[in-house]
C-alpha cells in the first residue's frame, strides 16, 4: 500500500462517526429542557479532546490540563466584561492566550518524563490556581468573576435561559475542533506523535524532532483548551476559579480514560456517559458520587484497560 | 523580631516533621517498585479516624491509640497491596494513578458516609496541651512532642536500613531490582513489608496531624499534594532526602503564611517547581 493511499483510509469518514454527529442534533428535539446540559457536556467533551490529543496520542501525562482550560475562561470573561462581548472574536482571542501560555510551558514540559512530568504539570496548574486567587482584585478571588455581559451570536442569536443558542453555538466550535484535531491525527505529523508515544528513543533516530513535535501538539491541545474554557465562560455568563482546579483536571482525564484514550471519540462518549450520570445523581450528595466514579475509575483499569471504546473494539474488529 | 523568627521556624519544624511521617512511606515505595500509590495519605486518614474513635467512643488514652493507628494502617495497607496492587507493578504510571486516585475517592466517600463532613475533635491529654517558654520563645509541647517523635522514627528508620540484614535487602531493591532478584533476594515480600511499614507511618502520622492540622473526610485529597511534593522533591526512595524536603517544605510554608499571607500556598508549589526543573530526580534523587 502506497503511504498516500494508507492516509486516504485513515480519513475515510465511517458510517458510524456520521450517525454519531447527526445523533448530537437529537437533544434539540428529544429533550429540549436540557440543552443546558448538552451544551455543558459538549464543552467538556471539546476539553476531553484536547487532551487525548496530548495524552492519548503524544503520551504526555498531564495532571494540570485545566491551566489552559482557566485561562480560555477568564480571559474570555475579562474581555466581555472590560472590552467588548461579541463571542466569536472572544473565542479567538481566548484561545490564542490559552495556546501562547501552552507554548510557553510546552518547552518546560517536554524536557521531562514520568513522575517528575506528572509532578510539574501538577505545580503548574497549582501555580495557577493560586495565582488566579490571589490577584482576587482582577478575577473575583473564590467568589467568581461577575457582571460577564454577552453579545448576540452574530448580533442575532441570544443566548437565553434554555441553552438553544448555547448549545449549537458548542456543537459547531466542538465539530469544528473535532475536524481539525481528526486532520491532525490522521496526517504523518500525528502518525509521528503516536511513535514518540511508543518509543520516544527510538524516534529521533529515525529523524523525527521529538521536541519540536510534542511542542507543537502540546500548543495545540492547549489552544483547544482555551478555547473550550471561553465557551464555558461565554455561555454561563461567569467564570468561577473552579475553572482552574485539580478537581477539573482530575476530571477530564477520568473522563477520557473512561471513553478510551487515543480513538478521538473516547473523551466525547467519556464525557456523555460522565456529565449525564452526574446530572442524575446529583440530588444525592456529592460525596457519594465521588464514591462510584472512584468504583468506575478502579474497575475501569482493571477490567477495561482501554477504556469503554478500547472494550468495544475488542468486539467489533475492524477491517483492515 | 528574633523570637517570632524562632517560633515561625519552630512551628515550620514541627509542621515539616509531620509531612515526613505522612511521606517517608510513599518514598521508599515509590522508589522500589515505581508504583505511584496517590493513595498514601488514604492510610493515614484511616490511623487518623482510629485515632479519633478509640479516644472519644472508647475513652483511650491518645497515647496509646497512637500503635494501633499505626498497625491499623499498616494492615490496611498490606492487603490492598497483596489483592490489588501488586496486579497493577507491571501497568503504565497512568493507570497506576487513575487505579489510585480511584481508590482516593472510594476512601473520602466511605470516611464522609461513617463520620460525616466535619473536622473531627481530639482530646489531647493535658501533659501535651501546654508550652514551654525557653528565651522568651513559647514551644507548644505538642509540636515539641511531634519533633520528638519524628526524630525518633527517623533514627529507627535509618538505623534498621543502614545496619539490618532487612534493610539491605530493601536498599539493595531499590537501588536495582533486578540485581536484587537476582541475587535471590525476595523482592516481593521485602516490599510487602516495606509498604506495611509506609503505610503505618503514614497512619501513625494521620494522628497525630489530627491536633495540628485536623481531620475531615477530605484529608486523603488535601495533603496528598504536600506529601507528593515532598516525595518528588526529596528523591525517590531517599529517605535523608524526604526528611530534608519536609522541614524545608514546612519552614518555607509556614515562613511564607506569617510573612507574605496574601501569597498563600503560591510560595511552595514555586519552589517544588524551580527545584523539579532544576533537579528531576529530585534533591537527593538518583537518575534512573
Amino acid at each position: 500500500m502506497k503511504s498516500a493511499d494508507f492516509f486516504q483510509e485513515q480519513i475515510r469518514w465511517r458510517p458510524i462517526e456520521i450517525a454519531f454527529w447527526i445523533a448530537t442534533l437529537l437533544p434539540f428535539v428529544v429533550a429540549p429542557a436540557y440543552l443546558q446540559l448538552a451544551s455543558q457536556i459538549a464543552i467538556t467533551a471539546l476539553f476531553a479532546l484536547s487532551l487525548d490529543l496530548i495524552l492519548g496520542y503524544a503520551g504526555i501525562v498531564s495532571l494540570g490540563h485545566a491551566a489552559y482550560f482557566g485561562v480560555g475562561a477568564y480571559t474570555a470573561g475579562l474581555l466581555a466584561k472590560h472590552a467588548w462581548g461579541e463571542p466569536l472574536s472572544g473565542l479567538v482571542v481566548a484561545g490564542a492566550l490559552a495556546g501562547m501560555v501552552g507554548y510557553l510551558t510546552s518547552h518546560i514540559i517536554v524536557r521531562f518524563r514520568h513522575l517528575a512530568l506528572i509532578m510539574l504539570t501538577l505545580g503548574l496548574g497549582l501555580l495557577l490556581h493560586e495565582a488566579a486567587n490571589s490577584a482576587s482584585a482582577l478575577t473575583g478571588g473564590a467568589d467568581g468573576l461577575q457582571g460577564v455581559r454577552i453579545r448576540p451570536l452574530f448580533e442575532v442569536f441570544k443566548f437565553d435561559l434554555y441553552g438553544r443558542t448555547a448549545y449549537a453555538y458548542s456543537l459547531v466550535v466542538l465539530f469544528a475542533c473535532f475536524l481539525v484535531s481528526r486532520r491532525i491525527i490522521h496526517s504523518p505529523f500525528g502518525l509521528a506523535l503516536r511513535g514518540i508515544r511508543e518509543n520516544a528513543l527510538r524516534m529521533p533516530a529515525i529523524g523525527a524532532p521529538s521536541r519540536a513535535h510534542l511542542r507543537k501538539v502540546y500548543t495545540i491541545a492547549a489552544l483547544i483548551a482555551g478555547v473550550a474554557g471561553a465557551l464555558l465562560a461565554q455561555t454561563t455568563e461567569t467564570v468561577s476559579l473552579e475553572v482552574l482546579s485539580f478537581g477539573r483536571s482530575a476530571d477530564v482525564l477520568v473522563i477520557l480514560i473512561l471513553g478510551g484514550a487515543g480513538r478521538l471519540y473516547g473523551g466525547l462518549l467519556g464525557a456523555i456517559i460522565y456529565m449525564v450520570a452526574r446530572d442524575q445523581f446529583s440530588g444525592i450528595n456529592p460525596q457519594y458520587w465521588y464514591f462510584w466514579i472512584g468504583l468506575l475509575l478502579v474497575t475501569v483499569v482493571m477490567l477495561l484497560p482501554n477504556g469503554i471504546l478500547g472494550g468495544l473494539a475488542k468486539f467489533f474488529p475492524r477491517k483492515t | 523580631m528574633l523570637g517570632s523568627f524562632v517560633g515561625v521556624v519552630f512551628d515550620g519544624l514541627a509542621y515539616g516533621m509531620l509531612l515526613f511521617l505522612l511521606s517517608v512511606g510513599l518514598s521508599v515505595t515509590l522508589g522500589m517498585m515505581n508504583f505511584v500509590n496517590l493513595a498514601h495519605c488514604s492510610f493515614a486518614m484511616i490511623g487518623g479516624y482510629v485515632t479519633v474513635t478509640l479516644t472519644n467512643s472508647l475513652g483511650w488514652p491518645f497515647l496509646a491509640t497512637l500503635p494501633m493507628a499505626f498497625l491499623a494502617a499498616a494492615a490496611a495497607s498490606v492487603v490492598l497491596e497483596r489483592t490489588l496492587y501488586r496486579r497493577l507493578y507491571r501497568a503504565g504510571e497512568l493507570d497506576q494513578c487513575l487505579f489510585t486516585i480511584g481508590v482516593v475517592f472510594i476512601s473520602v466517600a466511605v470516611a464522609a458516609y461513617f463520620y460525616g463532613t466535619v473536622q473531627q475533635p481530639i482530646d489531647t491529654p493535658s501533659y501535651l496541651r501546654g508550652s514551654i517558654t525557653f528565651i522568651g520563645v513559647n514551644f507548644a509541647a505538642y509540636r515539641l512532642f511531634l519533633i520528638v517523635v519524628a526524630l525518633l522514627v527517623t533514627a529507627i528508620l535509618v538505623f534498621s536500613l543502614e545496619y539490618t540484614r532487612f534493610g539491605a535487602q530493601v536498599r539493595a531493591a531499590v537501588d536495582n531490582q533486578r540485581m536484587a532478584r537476582g541475587l535471590g533476594i525476595d523482592v516481593d515480600r521485602a516490599f510487602a513489608v516495606t509498604f506495611a511499614l509506609g503505610g503505618g507511618l503514614a497512619g501513625l502520622g494521620g494522628a497525630l496531624a489530627i491536633e495540628i492540622v485536623g481531620l475531615d473526610h477530605a484529608f486523603a485529597f488535601t495533603y496528598l499534594v504536600y506529601v507528593l511534593i515532598v516525595v518528588a522533591v526529596g528523591g525517590l526512595g531517599s529517605i535523608g532526602g524526604s526528611f530534608v524536603a519536609a522541614a524545608v517544605l514546612g519552614v518555607s510554608d509556614m515562613a511564607g503564611k506569617y510573612y507574605f499571607p496574601w501569597l498563600g500556598a503560591f510560595l511552595i508549589y514555586l519552589v517544588m517547581v524551580g527545584i523539579l526543573m532544576w533537579r528531576p530526580a529530585g534533591l537527593f534523587g538518583k537518575r534512573h
